[in-house]
């Protein structure tokens, strides 16, 4: 969705800020990002600023953490070793060995840092930084911070990553022919001729295994669009309710909601990091063989690899 | 008359109303849970919260779909 064509649909709530002169001086909430400058015809949305922002943080922290990295961890240091502990064992309770999770975390984590830097920095109190812009129906106000993540095409972008290197993870796990097969399910209809010497209901199975093998295929894109909408909607939700809430009465109202928003950026930014785990964790899956596994990811040798890991990190 | 904003309201309402009960029963489940077992707190709360996002993640397409209506 760029700009041009989403203006159409186009959120009628406004709110209006008196201003000491008499000309009014509007602030839209808009569904799209709105452009604060433009680079040789690309336009540079205040979404994008706030991404740009968002990715040096990252940036700098890991250069940081990076220089300074001791074995007498410092405080910072500590905290995003904690950290990463827990999303460890989070991330093992979702795949189920410490080997995927090893594989599957770093896009994980990269993500979830992404997600809820961009998630926070829109709700900072810095809203009154921003530009005036002169359209034609008056003067509107610009902020230049506004979630990367309200901003459709971050999220979209977010989630074809996900599901796409998700599907080139399962191809590499158990190989093209059996990632093919869980799409377009060649084997189920080869083993029509193949088995039906043996039991003839593989007529019957055959093409409905081919057609739950159509669905995963259109769920591949379900996937794209849930995740993309729900990330989008929670945060520009929040933005809009705390808009509201701002106009309805500016002082004090909005600090419940503020607090609402914190967990929200957070709980949203672990549901996408997770969902993402989620879906390398299946398709690295073989589905012939994963009705036959044992679930139980509480094995004991399971539990001494992570109370390894646990000294090597604390070492 | 104008009609859009009935259309917004019956969006929002109407589509809240299947994720509040979903809200709804995830809670109370997740407190019988916690009632029967409270040792397991900690291990159910982060799946609750995280189903119950789903949950809400219905309501929130309603709303952008709101506000989409023109």
């Amino acid at each position: 969705m760029n700009p041009t064509t989403s203006s159409t649909i186009k959120n009628t709530q406004t709110i209006q800020v008196a201003m000491p002169q008499s000309t009014e001086i509007k602030h839209e909430n808009t569904l799209y990002s709105e452009q604060i400058a433009n680079w040789h015809g690309f336009p540079i949305t205040n979404s994008l600023i706030t991404s740009w922002v968002a990715v040096l943080i990252i940036v700098i922290l890991s250069v940081a953490l990076r220089m300074k990295m001791k074995k007498v961890p410092s405080k910072l240091q500590h905290f995003f070793e904690y950290v990463l502990e827990g999303g460890f064992d989070l991330a093992d309770q979702v795949t189920g060995s410490r080997k995927t999770t090893e594989k599957v975390f770093p896009v994980a984590i990269s993500i979830f840092f992404f997600v809820i830097i961009n998630n926070w920095l829109g709700i900072l109190p810095l809203g009154g930084f921003g530009v005036l812009q002169t359209g034609a129906d008056g003067t509107s106000f610009v902020p230049f911070l506004r979630s990367g993540t309200a901003d459709v095409n971050t999220t979209l972008m977010l989630a074809l990553v996900s599901v796409i290197a998700s599907n080139i993870f399962g191809v590499v796990a158990i190989g093209l022919w059996k990632a093919f097969n869980k799409y377009v399910n060649l084997k189920a209809l080869g083993g029509i001729f193949t088995k039906i010497r043996k039991q003839p209901t593989v007529l019957l199975e055959a093409p409905v295994m081919f057609f739950v093998g159509v669905l995963e295929f259109i769920g591949e894109f379900a996937k794209i669009a849930s995740l993309s909408f729900r990330l989008f909607g929670n945060v520009f939700a929040g933005e809009v309710l705390l808009a509201s809430m701002g106009a309805l009465f500016a002082y004090g109202l909005p600090i419940p909601f503020l607090f609402l928003e914190v967990i929200v950026g957070f709980i949203q930014a672990l549901i996408f990091s997770m969902l993402t785990l989620v879906y390398f964790t299946i398709a690295a899956q073989d589905h012939d063989e994963h009705e036959h596994e044992d679930h139980s990811h509480h094995t004991p040798s399971n539990i001494n690899s992570i109370e390894e890991n646990k000294v090597a990190i604390s070492n | 008359m104008d009609i859009v904003p009935l259309a917004k309201a019956i969006a929002i309402g109407l589509g809240a109303l299947g994720p509040a009960i979903g809200i709804g029963m995830i809670g109370s489940k997740a407190m019988e849970a916690i009632g029967r077992n409270p040792e397991a707190a900690n291990k159910i709360l982060v799946p609750m919260l995280i189903v119950s996002a789903f949950a809400e993640a219905v309501a929130i397409y309603a709303l952008v779909i709101a506000f989409s209506i023109k």
